[in-house]
C-alpha cells in the first residue's frame, strides 16, 4: 500500500510516495539521493544511519518512512551551508576525528545533538553520549577530542 | 533487511487504534516506538499483516505525580525518563536503568510502554515494575482496565494484553519518605540487553524496618521475575548485612537462566547474586536519606 508523505528535508520540502514497508535510511538515500547517511550493522546498533528527526538524533534504519511524514529531517549534507563545515565537522577535521569515515555522518550528527543538550560535556558524558555509534578504525580518543573542540568553539559563537 | 509487506495505520486517537485493531484482528500489532517490533520484522521473526502506528496519539507522553501515583503516559520516551526533573530527584531506579538500556538514539524513540507491553523478560523496565509494584493501565474494546504487575507478564513475549488493548499509562506508588530504588545490569557492551540485571525497591519506617520491598530480575528467566523469596525474608526486618547476603544466594537459586553467548548459567547466577546484594545495599542508602 502506498502513502502519500510530505516532509522538510535539510530545508526542502519533499512529497513522495512510500510503500508501508520502506525503511526511512533507504527512502533518504534510494529515494532522494543523499548518500551521506550510511547504512552499517541494519540492525540500530551501530549508528551509521544516524539523522536528527525534529531536533533528535534518531537510528533511520529502525524508523518507517511513512511515519516521517510531516517530519524535519537534517541530515549530514545539511548540517552547514554548502560548501562550509559545521563547527562539528570542522573539529572531525582539525582533530583527525576519522580514519575510513564510514560512521562520520552518524558520528557528527550524534554529536550536534549531545551538545545541544549539554553544550560543556564531560569525557566521560562525550563517551556516553555517543556509545550508541560505533567506529572500527578504533578512532574514539580523536572523536572525543573533536566533540571538545566543537563544544569549545560552538559555546564561542553563542 | 526489509520487513515482509504489510499495510500501515495511522491512529489518530486511543479510539481510533484500537477500532483499527477490531477490524483487521490478530493479523494487527501496535507500534508505539518500534524498537522492538522493528528489528523483529526486519529479523522476519515477526510478520505482521497491518501495523497500526500509535506512536502519533496525543496526550500519552507525561510524568507526573497525582494523588499516590507516579504516572507515566505509555507514549513517554526513554530519554524523556532520562531528563525528567522529577525522576532525578525522587526516582533514581529509572535513572540507573535507562543509563543502561540501548543508547541515546534508541532512547530518542523507544518508550516505556513498549519496553512492556513488548513482554521481553531481556527488556529492563519489566524488572522495575515488579520492584516497585506497577499497575499498568490498558484501554480496550470494553474499555479501561488496571492490570496488577504481577498478572501481566504471561510468557515469552506473552501478556496480559488483549490484540486490541492499548497500553495507556503506568501507574507506580508515589516516593515516600524512607523509600528508595535502585537497578543494575551487567552487559557485555553499552547498550546490550543483561546478562542479568536486578531490580530492587525498598521502603523503611522510621525505625528503619523494612515494610515493603519489590526485587525484579531481568533476563534471567523467561518471563520477568519476581525473587518472592528473598522479599519475604527482608519484609518486616531490620535488612542487616546477613539477610542481604542470603537473598543473594537465594536470588542465585531461584533465577532460572539459561547459558547463552552472554554467559553460561553458573556464570549468570553467579553474578545476580552480586547484583542482588549491591542493589539491595544502593536501594538502602538511598532510603535512608
Amino acid at each position: 500500500m502506498k502513502h502519500t508523505i510530505t516532509l522538510t528535508i535539510n530545508g526542502e520540502s519533499v512529497t513522495s510516495e512510500v510503500d508501508s514497508r520502506l525503511l526511512l535510511v533507504h527512502f533518504i538515500r534510494e529515494n532522494l539521493d543523499l548518500t551521506g547517511t550510511h547504512i552499517g550493522c541494519d540492525t540500530s546498533n551501530c549508528g551509521a544511519c544516524t539523522i536528527m528527526l525534529n531536533g533528535l538524533s534518531i537510528k533511520s534504519c529502525t524508523y518507517l518512512a511513512v511515519r516521517a511524514d510531516g517530519a524535519e529531517i537534517t541530515t549530514i549534507e545539511g548540517v552547514a551551508p554548502e560548501g562550509t563545515n559545521h563547527p562539528m565537522q570542522q573539529a572531525f577535521h582539525d582533530q583527525h576525528g576519522l580514519h575510513c569515515g564510514f560512521c562520520t555522518p552518524g558520528m557528527v550528527i550524534r554529536s550536534i545533538e549531545l551538545l545541544k543538550n549539554n553544550p560543556n560535556p564531560t569525557e566521560e558524558e562525550i563517551r556516553w553520549g555517543i556509545s550508541g555509534n560505533l567506529c572500527r578504525c578504533t578512532g574514539y580518543n580523536n572523536i572525543v577530542k573533536a566533540v571538545q573542540q566543537a563544544a569549545t568553539e560552538m559555546q564561542k559563537e553563542s | 533487511m526489509i520487513p515482509s509487506n504489510f499495510t500501515y495505520h495511522k491512529a489518530t486517537s486511543i479510539q481510533d487504534a484500537i477500532a483499527l485493531s477490531k477490524t483487521h484482528g490478530e493479523e494487527a500489532k501496535y507500534m508505539s516506538g518500534g524498537h522492538s517490533l522493528l528489528p523483529m520484522m526486519k529479523l522476519r521473526f515477526a510478520s505482521p499483516e497491518h501495523i497500526i502506528d500509535i506512536s502519533k496519539i496525543d496526550g500519552l507522553s507525561y510524568i507526573k505525580e497525582d494523588g499516590d501515583f507516579l504516572k507515566l503516559g505509555a507514549l513517554t520516551t526513554q530519554t524523556e525518563i532520562e531528563y525528567s526533573k522529577l525522576i532525578k530527584e525522587k526516582y533514581l531506579i529509572f535513572s540507573d536503568a535507562v543509563k543502561l538500556t540501548a543508547d541515546p538514539s534508541v532512547r530518542n524513540v523507544g518508550t516505556i510502554g513498549g519496553n512492556i507491553a513488548h513482554g521481553d523478560a531481556a527488556n529492563d523496565q519489566p524488572a522495575l515494575m515488579l520492584a516497585m509494584r506497577a499497575t499498568i493501565i490498558a484501554q480496550g474494546i470494553d474499555g479501561k482496565k488496571s492490570i496488577p504487575i504481577d498478572e501481566f507478564f504471561h510468557g515469552f513475549y506473552m501478556t496480559a494484553l488483549d490484540a486490541s488493548d492499548v497500553l495507556v499509562e503506568i501507574q507506580i506508588p508515589k516516593a515516600k519518605k524512607g523509600s528508595g530504588g535502585a537497578y543494575h545490569k551487567v552487559e557485555r557492551k553499552v547498550g546490550d540487553y543483561a546478562t542479568a540485571g536486578v531490580a530492587v525497591h525498598v521502603e523503611l519506617d522510621d525505625n528503619g524496618i523494612c515494610q515493603e520491598i519489590g526485587i525484579g530480575l531481568t533476563n534471567v528467566s523467561a518471563v520477568p521475575m519476581r525473587l518472592e523469596r528473598g522479599e519475604v525474608i527482608l519484609r518486616g526486618q531490620k535488612i542487616t548485612e546477613d539477610l542481604i547476603k542470603q537473598v543473594g544466594k537465594i536470588a542465585s537459586e531461584d533465577a532460572e537462566p539459561t547459558s547463552d553467548l552472554r554467559g553460561s548459567e553458573a556464570y549468570k547466577r553467579s553474578i545476580v547474586n552480586t547484583i542482588t546484594q549491591r542493589m539491595i545495599r544502593l536501594a538502602l542508602e538511598r532510603a535512608q536519606k
